[in-house]
């Protein structure tokens, strides 16, 4: 699409740092968009991939190359993070495109798309502007943004879609809020598909949600805090795909958090509807008990839900009806959090933690490691008509370097992010970003 | 075919104009034959004829108009009868019982024709079973309007010479649009391709059971057309519901030169009016000369519906002299 933040820019002023030749030997190369899965090497140049495959330097790379050894380390497609909240503009306190880029290239991701739930509202040409000028900026991942759904996400009036795509928008939201009234959804469905644009829900039906602040049921009950019905989930799903099939739009449900609304998402791909979806690390990693006593730091949107509903997602994974696996970055600071349960804001800060917490599905055997892979890169992008997230001679050199074993725990203090707020403090996890690279630009390096 | 019909003694056998839908090629042939010779007549020195002389019409419109009532209203003149304008207002009717019961009355006064406008699909339809004399639809709703396609059929047919084999895009609110509705019927009946292009929104796939082409795209949908066919959007649908915006629509749905470029070097341009400059066409193409036929449509309106009254009133019982 078009305003590929950073990808036309900044060249002139770091060109030097572009157009070294690096090539990564010894290296175990994954490109779930064409299935590779090899041994073998990369070499970027000027900004691009100028060339892979396992007989690449079979006999050695010529001298004038700088080489990195990566022996035990997998090569892959930088990740796609195709759903944060970069709190820019209006809530610079609790993250900024710039932290939130550092955060991200920690974290082995070379792409984030945000949400237009900023102050203000991403709705018109000028904000999509504005995303793409502090990428520009930040000069370091890429930045893409969604637009609103509805003027001022307020669920009536449409946006100027097919402007806004002009301007880069790449699909359209309304956030965090579902786009509740059916008649607006149907016309949305149909308006976008003017442009074969697609609509993001956020399923959650906003009658049954309303005042609820984790998921309805005896531990709510036990809590005495009010719950958002699991059913609300499936309900908005099931609505929308009715109208997906009537109008014939392009429709993706949000980080999916139940059992039902899998079935749902798997019953609609057996009828081929042009939907998609997809979840985030809480949700297959957690389940409602993690709130334990009040604890504010696993209060998101949808709410963690059972054990059957965690499993359930992880099936979804595996079987291929969760298309993609975001980080659903929300940042915090700690005045959100530090407060009454039901009066916490939602949401875990993801990007630093999207992978290491992803690449357990791998080690627990639950999904195969290019299969995941493809969940967080090429996956996303073919859903966002991006053409990043695939490793392709010709392409923009943006790569993650992953040591896939190495074992660490996860400290929330240590985070680039501006916020903290993460229920991940002391967990012991597997793998870890070693290098993110960006169109060539080193971002993030724990090679040395 | 076409030049075989061109018989002013062909029937027209129906005691009403409520719609385009049914009408034979012939009988559409016959309407447009004799809206070229009152076209003529109308530029001419001579006087139209008075053949109706002594019939009474009513002009009874329940939304405001001032174009087609007039036309309606200039149209009985030049033939000689005498015409009464009744605005309506249509937030002191109402409707259902009201609409009957203003029938019964006009109906007990006995005029000749009786020319009716209403908001309400279907409700010139209920008006004409309710009396005896002819009437004449001036627009139902999101229904039909017969008159605006014959005086388009015209216009196009005295460019082009024929409407056999054009391909016409109709853009914009096809779907709220009785002007695009009648044209539909009267083009598919006379062998025209029409092709339909709007967002979807203004657009529904369902339109194709219409047996016209469905275009989301302006680019694609103009390629090689021969007559474009504009329609005006409503300012209720241009505020975020059907379209988010007037800037927006005129961006991918507005008629300008670059998109005209797509169409036929000799496309001609079409609009019934009143035209929203910057919404739905550019003047510069508006006001063209070369490819706008919109004034011609005008003239051509007071000629179709002297040949309707004409034709529908040759049915009626013939006045007694003294």
């Amino acid at each position: 699409m078009m305003a590929g933040t950073g990808k036309h820019h900044g060249g002139k002023h770091h060109g030097g740092e572009r157009n070294g030749t690096v090539a990564y030997v010894n290296a175990r190369l994954i490109d779930p968009a064409s299935g590779l899965d090899e041994p073998g090497a990369l070499v970027t140049s000027g900004g691009v991939i100028a060339d892979l495959g396992p007989r690449l330097f079979s006999d050695a790379p010529p001298p004038s190359v700088d080489v990195v050894d990566c022996r035990g380390l997998i090569l892959a497609p930088g990740l796609v993070d195709m759903r944060t909240q970069l709190r820019e503009p209006g809530e610079e306190h609790k993250e900024t495109i710039g932290t939130a880029s550092a955060a991200a290239g920690a974290g082995g991701v070379s792409t984030m798309v945000c949400l237009p739930n900023t102050d203000p509202v991403i709705d018109d040409v000028a904000g999509v502007e504005f995303v793409a000028r502090r990428a520009r900026e930040a000069k370091a991942t890429k930045v893409f943004c969604y637009a609103a759904a509805t003027v001022g996400m307020a669920g009536r009036e449409l946006t100027e879609m097919g402007l806004l795509a002009e301007t880069g928008a790449l699909a359209f939201t309304d956030g965090t809020r579902a786009i509740a009234n059916s008649r607006v959804m149907q016309r949305a469905l149909n308006y976008a598909r003017t442009f074969g644009l697609l609509i993001v829900q956020h399923p959650e039906d906003p009658a049954l949600a309303e005042n609820g602040v984790m998921n309805g049921g005896e531990m709510a009950l036990r809590l005495g805090l009010r719950g958002i019905p699991r059913v609300a989930e499936v309900m908005t799903i099931e609505r929308d795909l009715r109208l997906v099939e009537a109008t014939g739009g392009r429709y993706h449900a949000a980080h999916l958090s139940t059992r039902e609304a899998v079935e749902a998402i798997r019953r609609a791909k057996a009828r081929e509807l042009p939907v998609t979806c997809d979840t985030a690390p809480p949700y297959f990693t957690l389940n409602e008990t993690a709130i334990g006593d009040y604890r504010t730091f696993a209060k998101l949107s949808p709410p963690l839900r059972t054990e059957e509903d965690r499993d359930a997602i992880v099936e979804g994974l595996a079987d291929g009806t969760v298309d993609a696996i975001a980080s659903d970055h929300a940042p915090h600071d700690q005045d959100s959090k530090r407060v009454p349960f039901a009066q916490a804001e939602d949401g875990i800060v993801g990007l630093e933690t999207l992978l290491p917490l992803s690449l357990a599905l791998v080690h627990k055997g639950r999904l195969g490691m290019a299969d995941l892979l493809g969940k967080l890169t090429a996956g996303p992008a073919a859903i966002l008509g991006l053409g990043e997230g695939r490793l392709r001679k010709g392409a923009p050199a943006d790569l993650v370097l992953i040591d896939p074993d190495k074992p660490w725990r996860i400290d929330p203090d240590a985070f680039l992010s501006k916020s903290k707020n993460a229920p991940w403090e002391n967990l012991p996890v597997q793998g870890v970003a070693m290098r993110t690279v960006v169109e060539g630009r080193v971002l993030h390096d724990r090679m040395t | 075919m076409v030049a075989a019909l061109k018989n002013p003694n062909v029937d027209f056998r129906h005691r009403n104009l409520l719609g385009i839908e049914g009408l034979s090629a012939e009988e559409i042939s016959l309407l447009l034959d004799r809206s070229d010779h009152y076209a003529e007549r109308n530029r001419s020195a001579r006087a139209p004829g008075k053949a109706l002389s002594g019939r009474t019409v009513i002009n009874l419109f329940f939304e405001t108009s001032t174009r087609t009532r007039t036309s309606f209203q200039l149209a009985a003149l030049r033939l000689g009868a005498d015409v009464v304008n009744m605005a309506v207002e249509h937030s002191s009717i109402k409707k259902g019982e009201t609409l009957l019961d203003t029938a019964l009355t006009l109906n007990a006064m006995h005029p000749d024709v009786l020319v009716c406008r209403h908001p309400e699909s279907g409700a010139v339809k209920l008006l004409s079973q309710k009396v005896e004399c002819v009437v004449v639809n001036g627009g139902d709703g999101a229904h039909e309007h017969p008159t605006q396609a014959l005086l388009d059929a015209v216009t196009i047919r005295r460019r082009k010479g024929r409407l056999q084999g054009l391909t016409v895009a109709i853009c914009g609110d096809v779907m709220h649009s009785r002007v695009a509705r009648s044209n539909i019927y009267l083009l598919h009946t006379m062998g025209a391709r029409v092709r339909v292009i709007g967002p979807p929104t203004l657009v529904p796939g369902a339109m194709e059971r219409f047996g016209v082409e469905v275009f989301h795209d302006m680019a694609l949908g103009l390629r090689d057309a021969d007559i474009v066919m504009m329609l005006r959007l409503q300012l209720e649908r241009m505020q975020g519901s059907c379209v988010p915006s007037i800037r927006e629509y005129f961006r991918f749905f507005g008629l300008d030169r670059q998109k005209l470029s797509n169409a036929k070097p000799d496309a001609l341009i079409l609009h019934p009016g009143p035209m929203n400059r910057g919404v739905e066409i550019d003047s510069e193409v508006a006001d063209d000369i070369g490819r706008s036929a919109i004034q011609e449509q005008v003239e051509m309106g007071v000629a179709v519906r002297m040949a309707c009254l004409e034709v529908l009133t040759r049915n009626l019982p013939r006045l007694e002299d003294g």
